[in-house]
């Protein structure tokens, strides 16, 4: 089974993690820019972190066969503080470059103005860069902030397809299917979306458009959600070629409209070195 | 902030604590620079047992020791947020525990503080943003932001009844927001924190105008249990509101 998560913060765990994704089937990643739980208080900081995303956090990734491609955005959460809000000038600088195949993570934290102002800026920088986008929906006032959403996405003009709108849950599913977007689902431990609640909204809603990812990050998460699914998706009835359209096609077809995803095989190699820095620790 | 945690405060300290104390208090309203050093090692030198729900003592010594700031004003305000900026994360809720208090000391501390209680709200620490949530916040967030603050504390399983100005500023969009959140709960198979149901029902109709009552009909077992258990206590919460 080879598996494609599409949505995963890689920055925040371990090589045992790698290991254990790949051993899964997992050969492909995109890592959204995104928030880390310490607030950051300078453009600097961001751009430490966006340079990660592109350098060290792909080789770190490749010594396990895996496939690392990024998104890059400021945050929805980060777009309140006045001292952030310089990231989205120097954006068009990261937009450019190989491995991002999206803006993102976008979107609506509190709905505040100040978020209103970034999701807008960074649709157009999306337009202007040929990119697609993935879009975050905020974890409280579901339903409305997903429906603004929407309408912010249509009013910008970017064409749905190129649309991924994540963090969906039964009552914001149907609003995002009829909009021609993607549909993305965070299956996490306890909280927003289980494994079985996942294969049912398959069951009703198809796999066309849809992707599953794991979203692991910082908190109690698990970066083996992707491949639970897909084993709860057999177990439901679908057949192999199913999964792998869901688990691998789909976000394949996705990022892939950025002309920039590049997932041909790589073998796990510890080997090779970066800005003369080893994932080795001395003595290896 | 509650009037007796000063008198509090005194019988919980040591002899040790009560000289320490007593002198930073005297060397800030020298040279107000030595909040600096003193606000950190409020902890070690107080003691950080609780003091009262939602007080531990370090956070008390420490409100007391921004009190004794010789400043007003912008100047106030610069000297607070610094301590925040820097501060680790005992240090920021001792400052956001003590903004009322400030602004009661100095009312031309006014809305400077807010931008801290901004912060705060975004955080994913929840003692952070149990403290943000307090009287200050209460006076100052706009409608949006207090209801997004509210949202927040339910979202983090932090108890309603450390959110102030809840009886005063809950309005009928915040119990549509957090009958939505039912809602989304109660699809989910999960349970819903019963503090909100007295806000809810405190708003006829609004449950009703969600999907929550037909999950009872759900096909999925945990969802129907999901939906009883939550009507009930939303009928609970109606006739408790009845008595």
């Amino acid at each position: 089974m080879r598996i494609f998560d599409p949505h995963i913060h890689m920055t925040s765990r371990t090589t045992d993690d790698y290991e254990a994704m790949y051993a899964a089937g997992v050969r492909a990643v995109v890592e959204p820019s995104f928030w880390l739980g310490q607030p950051r208080t300078s453009v600097e900081s961001f751009t430490d972190y966006f340079d990660a995303l592109l350098g060290w956090e792909p080789y770190r990734a490749q010594q396990f066969g895996i496939r690392h491609h990024c998104t890059i955005a400021l945050n929805p959460k980060e777009a309140n503080d006045p001292r952030c809000a310089g990231v989205l000038d120097v954006l068009p600088r990261y937009l450019a470059k190989n491995r991002v195949v999206a803006v993102g993570e976008i979107g609506y934290d509190s709905m505040t103005p100040e978020e209103d102002e970034a999701l807008a800026r960074q649709l157009e920088l999306a337009i202007q860069h040929e990119l697609p986008v993935l879009v975050h929906t905020p974890h409280r006032d579901k339903a409305v902030g997903t429906r603004r959403t929407l309408d912010v996405v249509r009013e910008s003009g970017i064409p749905p397809e190129r649309v991924l709108v994540d963090h969906l849950n039964e009552l914001t599913v149907t609003m995002v299917a009829d909009s021609g977007c993607w549909m993305g689902f965070s299956i996490y431990p306890h909280t927003k979306m289980s494994e079985d609640r996942m294969v049912r909204i398959l069951k009703e809603h198809g796999t066309e458009r849809m992707l599953v990812n794991s979203a692991a990050d910082w908190g109690r998460s698990d970066p083996l959600k992707t491949r639970k699914t897909a084993d709860t998706m057999l177990a439901a009835g679908f057949d192999d070629d199913t999964v792998d359209q869901v688990m691998w096609r789909n976000p394949v077809d996705f990022y892939g409209q950025s002309g920039r995803l590049d997932v041909e095989d790589v073998e796990p190699d510890d080997t090779a070195l970066f800005e003369g820095n080893s994932i080795k620790r001395g003595g290896e | 902030m509650d009037p007796h945690i000063p008198a509090d405060l005194d019988r919980h300290l040591t002899a040790d604590a009560r000289r320490w104390l007593a002198d930073a208090v005297t060397r800030i309203g020298q040279d107000p620079t030595a909040v600096r050093a003193v606000f950190p090692a409020a902890g070690r030198h107080c003691g950080r047992g609780k003091l009262i729900d939602g007080w531990t003592v370090a956070d008390a010594a420490r409100a007391r020791l921004l009190t004794a700031l010789p400043l007003r004003g912008a100047a106030l305000a610069a000297e607070i947020i610094a301590l925040y900026r820097h501060g680790d994360a005992a240090e920021q809720r001792a400052v956001l525990l003590s903004l009322a208090l400030l602004e009661d000391t100095d009312p031309a501390f006014a809305h400077l503080g807010l931008p801290l209680v901004h912060e705060a709200l975004r955080a994913n620490d929840t003692h952070l943003i149990a403290a943000a949530a307090g009287p200050y916040a209460a006076r100052h967030l706009d409608h949006d932001g207090y209801r997004q603050a509210v949202l927040k504390c339910v979202f983090c399983d932090i108890p309603l009844n450390r959110i102030a100005g809840l009886a005063e500023r809950a309005d009928r969009e915040l119990a549509r927001m957090l009958a939505g959140f039912a809602h989304e709960r109660v699809v989910a198979g999960r349970d819903v924190p019963e503090d909100i149901w007295p806000v809810v029902r405190a708003h006829p109709g609004l449950l009703e105008a969600t999907g929550l009552p037909a999950e009872t009909q759900s096909p999925v077992p945990e969802r129907r249990a999901a939906a009883a258990r939550a009507l009930a206590a939303y009928s609970l919460a109606a006739s408790a509101g009845a008595a």
